[in-house]
C-alpha cells in the first residue's frame, strides 16, 4: 500500500509535468493545430458535409474507423464464445417459486413507460443514424440508440414480442451485413480506379441528408452493425437470467 | 464565466471519479457510474464535443451499466441455482 | 487554467488505478477500469480546445468561423467505442472466473492449472 502510494506520487509529478510542457489550454501554436484547420476549412467546400467530425470519422480517415468497427465486431464474437460455453445449466424455475405460484408481472408504470418511450427511441435513433453528416450523430451513437428498444420491450413483460422483434439469426445476420457492406463500399471504388474507400458517390449539398457521398452509405451501415452487435450481446447475456412467464 | 462552468465540472468530474472508485458493492457502483458517465457528457458538452457527448451519454449511462447489471445477475444466477424443473 | 484540467487527468488516473489495485470484488475492479480510461478523455479534449471557439458543426454557422479541434473528438469516439467493447470481453471473464472458481474475490482466484 505505501509502495503504492509512493509510486503514484512519484507518476502524477511525471505525468502533470509532461502534460503541462505542452501548449497551454485554448490557445494552439501553428504546428499543432494546422491539420484541425485545415480539416475545418475543408470539410464544408471540398466534401459538402457540414459536421466536420463525422467527415473526419467516415472519410478524410475512413480506414481507421473502418478498423475500430472491427474491432467492435470481433469482441462481440470474442463475448459470445466466452459466454456459450456453459451449455451444462438446464433451466429451471427460481428457487423462491413454489408450484402454481405465478411470477407478478411488471409493475403498470413500468409497462406504460416502456412501451410508449420504445417508439420514440426508435424514430429518434433512426434521426440520429441519417443525419450523421448534417448534425452531431452519425453511425455509432444512432447503433447504440437503436439497441435499446427491444430491451425496453423485454424489460415491459413482453417476452413473446421481444423474440419477435429481435430474432437471434435474424440480428445476427443484420450486424454481418452491415460489417461487410462497409468493406465493400470501400472496395467499390477499386473498380473505378481510385484508392480504397473514395468518396465516389456524387456529393450534394452541404445540410442535405444525402450530402457527403459515400459518408451517408457508411452511416447506415456502421449503424446497423452497431444496433446488431449490442442486441447481440445483450442477448448473451440476457440468455441465463431470463425468466419465462409462460401462460399456466 | 464558459471558464468557470468549466473549472466546476472538472471539478465535479474529480469528485466523482472519486465517488466510484469507493462506492464498493458493484451494485450500487452501476448507478454512480451511469451518473458520472452524464458528468462526463455534460464535460464534454461544455468543451463544445457535441457528437462526443451523445457518444458517452448513450454508451456510459446506458450501455455500460446495463451490461454491468447483466452480469451481476448472471453471477448471482449461479450462487443461487435453480431447482430443476 | 490548463494546468487544473491536467491536474483533473492525472487524479482520475490515479485513483481508478488505486481503485484496481485495492479492489475486493472483480466486478469493482472493472469498472474502476473505465474511471482510468475517463483520464484519457479529459486529455485529448483538452488538447483539442480553443478558446472563444465554437463546436466543429458548420450547419448553421457559416464555415469559416474558428471552430475546435475535430481530428481530436474523432479521436475520442474510438476510444469510447473500444471502451465499452473491452468492458464486455472483461465482463465475460468476470463471469467465467467466477463459475470456474466460485470466488469474486480477485486476490483468492488461486494459482491457474496447466
Amino acid at each position: 500500500m505505501a509502495l503504492f502510494l509512493v509510486s503514484a506520487a512519484v507518476f502524477g509529478t511525471i505525468y502533470v509535468a509532461a502534460l503541462a510542457s505542452l501548449h497551454p489550454m485554448g490557445v494552439a501554436d501553428a504546428a499543432s493545430a494546422s491539420y484541425g484547420n485545415r480539416i475545418n476549412a475543408a470539410t464544408v467546400s471540398e466534401r459538402h458535409i457540414t459536421d466536420a467530425v463525422t467527415a473526419v470519422n467516415f472519410d478524410f480517415r475512413g480506414f481507421d474507423t473502418l478498423g475500430e468497427e472491427f474491432i467492435m465486431f470481433a469482441s462481440v464474437i470474442g463475448t459470445i464464445l466466452l459466454l456459450r460455453k456453459h451449455r451444462d445449466e438446464s433451466e429451471g424455475t427460481p428457487r423462491d417459486q413454489k408450484a402454481g405460484r405465478e411470477i407478478s408481472p411488471p409493475s403498470d408504470a413500468v409497462r406504460v413507460i416502456s412501451v410508449s418511450l420504445a417508439g420514440m427511441v426508435v424514430t429518434f435513433g433512426i434521426y440520429i443514424v441519417t443525419h450523421g453528416q448534417v448534425s452531431p450523430g452519425g453511425g455509432f451513437q444512432g447503433g447504440v440508440l437503436l439497441a435499446a428498444p427491444p430491451l425496453l420491450i423485454y424489460l415491459a413483460g413482453e417476452f413473446q414480442q421481444f423474440c419477435r422483434l429481435a430474432p437471434r439469426p435474424l440480428v445476427e445476420a443484420g450486424e454481418a451485413v452491415g460489417a461487410a457492406g462497409y468493406a465493400i463500399i470501400g472496395v467499390i471504388p477499386l473498380f473505378l480506379h481510385a484508392a480504397y474507400l473514395y468518396n465516389f458517390l456524387p456529393l450534394g449539398t452541404p445540410g442535405d441528408i444525402f450530402s457527403g457521398g459515400t459518408v451517408a452509405l457508411i452511416d447506415l451501415t456502421v449503424g446497423l452493425e452497431v444496433a446488431g452487435g449490442f442486441i447481440v450481446l445483450l442477448l448473451a447475456f440476457l440468455e441465463e437470467t431470463l425468466v419465462r412467464r409462460d401462460p399456466a | 464565466m464558459t471558464t468557470l462552468l468549466q473549472a466546476l465540472i472538472l471539478g465535479m468530474v474529480a469528485a466523482g471519479g472519486l465517488a466510484v472508485v469507493l462506492t464498493r458493492d458493484p451494485l450500487n457502483q452501476s448507478v454512480v457510474v451511469s451518473f458520472y458517465g452524464i458528468l462526463l457528457a455534460i464535460m464534454f458538452f461544455l468543451f463544445q464535443a457535441p457528437d462526443v457527448a451523445l457518444s458517452q451519454i448513450v454508451i456510459g449511462a446506458m450501455a455500460l451499466p446495463l451490461m454491468i447489471l447483466l452480469a451481476l445477475a448472471r453471477i448471482r444466477r449461479k450462487r443461487e441455482p435453480p431447482e430443476p424443473k | 487554467m490548463s494546468h487544473l484540467a491536467y491536474f483533473v487527468a492525472a487524479w482520475l488516473f490515479l485513483v481508478g488505478l488505486y481503485g484496481v489495485v485495492t479492489s475486493r470484488n472483480m466486478v469493482h475492479l472493472i469498472i474502476c477500469l473505465s474511471v482510468v480510461q475517463s483520464s484519457t478523455y479529459v486529455v485529448l479534449l483538452t488538447i483539442g480546445y480553443r478558446t472563444g471557439a465554437a463546436a466543429p458543426v458548420f450547419v448553421d454557422i457559416p464555415p469559416s468561423t474558428p471552430a475546435v479541434d475535430p481530428v481530436v473528438q474523432a479521436l475520442m469516439l474510438t476510444d469510447i467505442v473500444v471502451e465499452v467493447t473491452v468492458m464486455a470481453l472483461l465482463l465475460a471473464l468476470a463471469i467465467l472466473a467466477h463459475a470456474r472458481t466460485g470466488e469474486l474475490d480477485p486476490n483468492r482466484l488461486g494459482l491457474m492449472r496447466g
